[in-house]
């Protein structure tokens, strides 16, 4: 048999056949991509084009009125940042709105009520049937048709609409650094707080015995897995503070009118902030407390349950003094601070426009419904499909050992439907990010639609298409890597 | 011992409901459904009393029947519109025939579109009476041809031939030839629409499949090229790769050679497309045992043999569903072309509302345009749960 291999010819031996196939398939791709590199190169010096990343420092020239402040004169590469704050905003806000829509109609296809079942269905079929870019044109006609400025529509006085959008009230908003620098301290807050409880649980409660018993393991777990979120947390809340604060923070331009009403500081925050951390401290120290005292003075009864089951009654026993005692020193915070705390600003008309607030433009309110109504109706399918994917003797068992219909949905069909949902989530959410690109057809500045001015203006067309897929992929690469991480977590117990 | 005798025969409990107890176990089974219930319906009447007032009051759909020429087939030159005519005879002949060959789905497509043909003839508004004289001639021919296939399995193989030289024909009888060829860029409306969808999904297909066979190769050169391709190219959204397909091929070609915007399109559409077929063909590769490439090996076939005989038709009727929910996705992806500046059936109401006289009506154009999307891809759907029903996927 040895023999045998050795004799074969070097022609016909498959591993030099498969290397020598891999070799010219290579090549050929090669041989293509050398074609079109020549041709691109020939195309561009005849155009006049070299291809250079230089034109980026250059002025715009032209004006974007949506989201950062943007003129004119700033350069390319700002306007490129501009248009890539745009999409990040009308794709996490509307992967919100979505969600929300999307798991209401996704329950509801299930509801007992007749009704309500035919009008999800109805919904879904609707808005998953027509294609996404003529409903983003539907919304924009209906935004076109409402009243002008003098005449716009007012809730109390506080929220009003016109033909110029939608204007919200913001919450008070002074400078942008030190109000970031609030969103990072209690970032760390947060961080910092949430290991301590992660240490001084596991220190206490962590042993063998303890982690044998199914609650204390999941307890334990769940605080082991503590410094997976507390990173996180502090992650988010520092990046989302950054696009939160009025100006940038770190002043390289000045950032305003975003989306969200931003909490601010005004001289009365930093010392109700001090009350909230207070809280946050007193409530830890109760719970402390509290199981000291049920350790050391409880009956022996007590003291002879195992530890776990121990750990946990008095963690959910401390929760009804814990969460009052918080509340009541933040709400006294607010009242003792020095003036408010917060404050609500109206927008109001001055001469044509409104000062004021925060505005939604037509387009972005157009593009947002549109994408959130389009993704949540597929949304809806993905959660009603998982919830149907769990297996019915789940929720027999759960009926059987008498939980109620919220008890049985909350502890044992969604925890187990989450996983099954997950995946195709997470598709649904690239999916609105990329569809975001649609705005162009109706003005919104996204970085899709930047970038095909600034190739309109420069004719660099193939570095700023490079830009462009390069956004794109880090923002559908980055989101699957997340996801793909969070669904290995959530499928590592059971299935 | 009792003699146990029975008097009176019990019926067994009727399964059916009383109306008022179908009324009380689906919309007031308990408080809150009541209230749920009592609220939804208060919150319909106000929504249907003012959709139906805008719909009959105030919108102005005389725009729609001024423009169904326009909607159809956009500005397709009216002389030439026999050519239309003349695919819609031949394709009504083919399903005429297929329907009596194959039975079936077939059968009821075929039924279906038939009566979708003979309303156009009975409808009382006033269509162009060329429209009226196509529908009845394109109903009678599937009608005739239906007879003439009944069970003429003799005939299977032609029917086959016709449905693959369709496609050629029916873009050599659009286009035209000599002097007298219409430029693509007159073609518009529902009909370039179809034309893109049948041609993306057509020519993304065999693409697709040899991506995804490249994906599952043992050869790491050809499974990571495939990667790359998959990954970049889903990563992108449609529109960009429109933009690049018109903005950026012409740059790699080689000077002066052009391409049809139309043709561009069809290529940008094609190459997306490809991506998500590829990666729904390897959802059917994966889920065909291994014991099949296993057995296929023994008996000593090849790779490419092995592909094409064992594990591509098992692999391919396991995702015909996701592949009908593909071609509906890119079906609604097509109007993407018309923000390109082609005029599909979206693209087209641009040009009616550039009409002085159809300003201002874009709900109304906009609405129908999406009854007719609707119609179309919910007819898709509706056949594809029935295909999934007849291939019993999901049920093994």
């Amino acid at each position: 048999m040895a023999q045998n291999s050795t004799n074969t010819a070097f022609y016909r031996d498959i591993r030099f056949l498969k290397v020598l196939f891999q070799i010219l398939f290579l090549l050929g791709v090669a041989a293509l991509a050398g074609f079109f590199y020549a041709n691109m190169i020939k195309g561009l010096s005849d155009q006049g084009h070299p291809l250079s990343l230089s034109f980026l420092d250059n002025e715009a020239g032209f004006e974007i009125s949506e989201g950062i402040d943007f003129e004119a004169s700033d350069s390319y590469l700002k306007a490129f940042w501009v248009g890539v704050v745009n999409t990040l905003r009308v794709s996490i806000l509307g992967i919100v709105c979505a969600t929300v829509l999307g798991f209401i109609f996704g329950v509801a296809r299930l509801s007992t009520n007749w009704l309500i079942r035919s009008i999800a269905a109805v919904y879904v079929e609707i808005f998953r049937n027509v294609p996404l870019l003529l409903q983003i044109l539907f919304w924009y006609a209906i935004t076109q048709t409402l009243p002008r400025i003098a005449e716009s529509i007012s809730f109390i006085d506080t929220i009003f609409i016109n033909v110029r959008g939608i204007y919200l009230p913001t919450i008070a908003v002074s400078d942008g650094f030190s109000s970031w620098l609030w969103y990072l301290l209690s970032g760390v807050g947060l961080a910092i707080i949430i290991v301590f409880c992660f240490a001084v649980f596991r220190l206490l409660f962590g042993s063998k015995e303890v982690q044998q018993t199914y609650r204390s393991a999941f307890v334990s777990n769940t605080i082991f897995g503590a410094k997976w979120f507390a990173a996180p947390v502090f992650l988010i809340v520092a990046i989302a503070g950054w696009f939160l604060s009025p100006g940038q923070p770190l002043q390289i331009t000045n950032v305003s009118g975003i989306f969200l009403p931003t909490i601010a500081v005004s001289d009365g925050f930093s010392s109700w902030l001090w009350y909230l951390l207070a809280g946050v401290g007193l409530a830890i120290i109760f719970v402390i407390c509290f199981a000291v005292f049920r350790l050391l003075f409880g009956s022996k009864e007590v003291q002879q349950t195992d530890r776990s089951s121990f750990v946990s009654n008095t963690i959910f026993g401390a929760k009804w003094f814990a969460a009052p005692v918080f509340l009541i020193v933040a709400i006294a915070g607010w009242f003792l601070s020095q003036g408010q705390p917060l404050q609500i600003i109206r927008p109001e008309i001055q001469g044509f426009n409104f000062v004021g607030g925060i505005n939604f433009t037509p387009e972005f309110l157009a593009l947002l419904v549109g994408l959130a109504v389009y993704t949540s109706a597929y949304i809806a399918e993905v959660v009603r499909s998982g919830i149907q994917a769990v297996v019915k003797g789940q929720r027999e068992a759960a009926r059987s050992v008498g939980l109620n219909q919220v008890q049985e949905l909350i502890l044992v069909v969604i925890p187990q439907a989450i996983p099954i949902i997950v995946p195709p989530l997470t598709s649904q959410y690239l999916n609105l990010a990329k569809n975001s690109s649609l705005a162009i057809a109706i003005g919104f500045l996204d970085l899709f639609h930047v970038g095909r001015r600034m190739i309109a203006q420069t004719g660099q067309t193939i570095p700023i298409f490079g830009m462009i897929m390069v956004s794109y992929l880090i923002m559908s690469l980055t989101t699957s890597a997340l996801m793909n991480w969070y669904n290995r977590r959530i499928t590592r117990y059971g299935r | 011992m009792e003699n146990l005798t029975f008097t009176q025969e019990i019926k067994p409990p009727s399964t059916k409901k009383s109306p008022l107890r179908w009324l009380k176990d689906n919309l007031f089974s308990n408080w809150y459904n009541t209230l749920l219930t009592l609220f939804t319906i208060v919150l319909l009447y106000f929504l249907f009393k003012s959709v139906f007032t805008w719909v009959f009051t105030q919108a102005q759909w005389a725009v729609i029947p001024a423009n169904l020429q326009i909607l159809s087939v956009g500005s397709y030159p009216r002389e030439h519109l026999w050519r239309v005519a003349y695919v819609i005879y031949v394709l009504a002949v083919l399903m005429g025939l297929s329907a009596g060959i194959w039975k079936g789905l077939n059968q009821q497509i075929t039924f279906a579109i038939a009566c979708i043909g003979a309303v156009i003839t009975l409808l009382p508004i006033n269509v162009n009476t060329s429209v009226r004289e196509t529908a009845v001639i394109a109903t009678t021919l599937i009608a005739v041809s239906y007879v003439l296939g009944r069970d003429r399995q003799n005939l299977k193989r032609w029917v086959i031939i016709g449905w693959v030289l369709m496609f050629p024909w029916m873009m050599f009888m659009l286009h035209g030839f000599g002097e007298n060829s219409i430029s693509t860029l007159n073609w518009g409306g529902l009909l370039l629409t179809l034309i893109l969808a049948v041609v993306g999904i057509v020519a993304c297909f065999p693409i697709g499949v040899l991506l995804a066979l490249g994906r599952r190769s043992r050869l790491p050169a050809i499974r990571w090229v495939s990667i790359v391709y998959i990954e970049v190219v889903r990563g992108m959204p449609l529109v960009t790769i429109l933009f690049m397909g018109s903005l950026m091929l012409p740059i790699f070609l080689p000077g002066g050679f052009q391409l049809d915007k139309v043709l561009r399109a069809m290529i940008a559409l094609t190459l997306f497309s490809a991506a998500y077929m590829a990666e729904n063909v390897r959802g059917g590769l994966q889920a065909v045992p291994r014991g099949q490439y296993e057995a296929a090996q023994a008996v000593g076939l090849s790779y490419p043999k092995t592909m094409t005989f064992i594990v591509l038709p098992q692999a391919l009727r396991s995702v015909i569903p996701a592949i009908v929910g593909q071609f509906i996705a890119l079906f609604k992806d097509t109007s993407l072309v018309s923000i390109i500046a082609l005029s599909e059936l979206l693209g087209v109401s641009d040009n009616i509302l550039g009409n002085p006289n159809w300003t201002g009506l874009k709900p109304e154009l906009y609405l129908f345009i999406a009854v007719i999307y609707f119609i179309f891809t919910f007819a898709m759907s509706y056949v594809s749960q029935i295909v999934e029903a007849d291939l019993g996927v999901g049920k093994h």
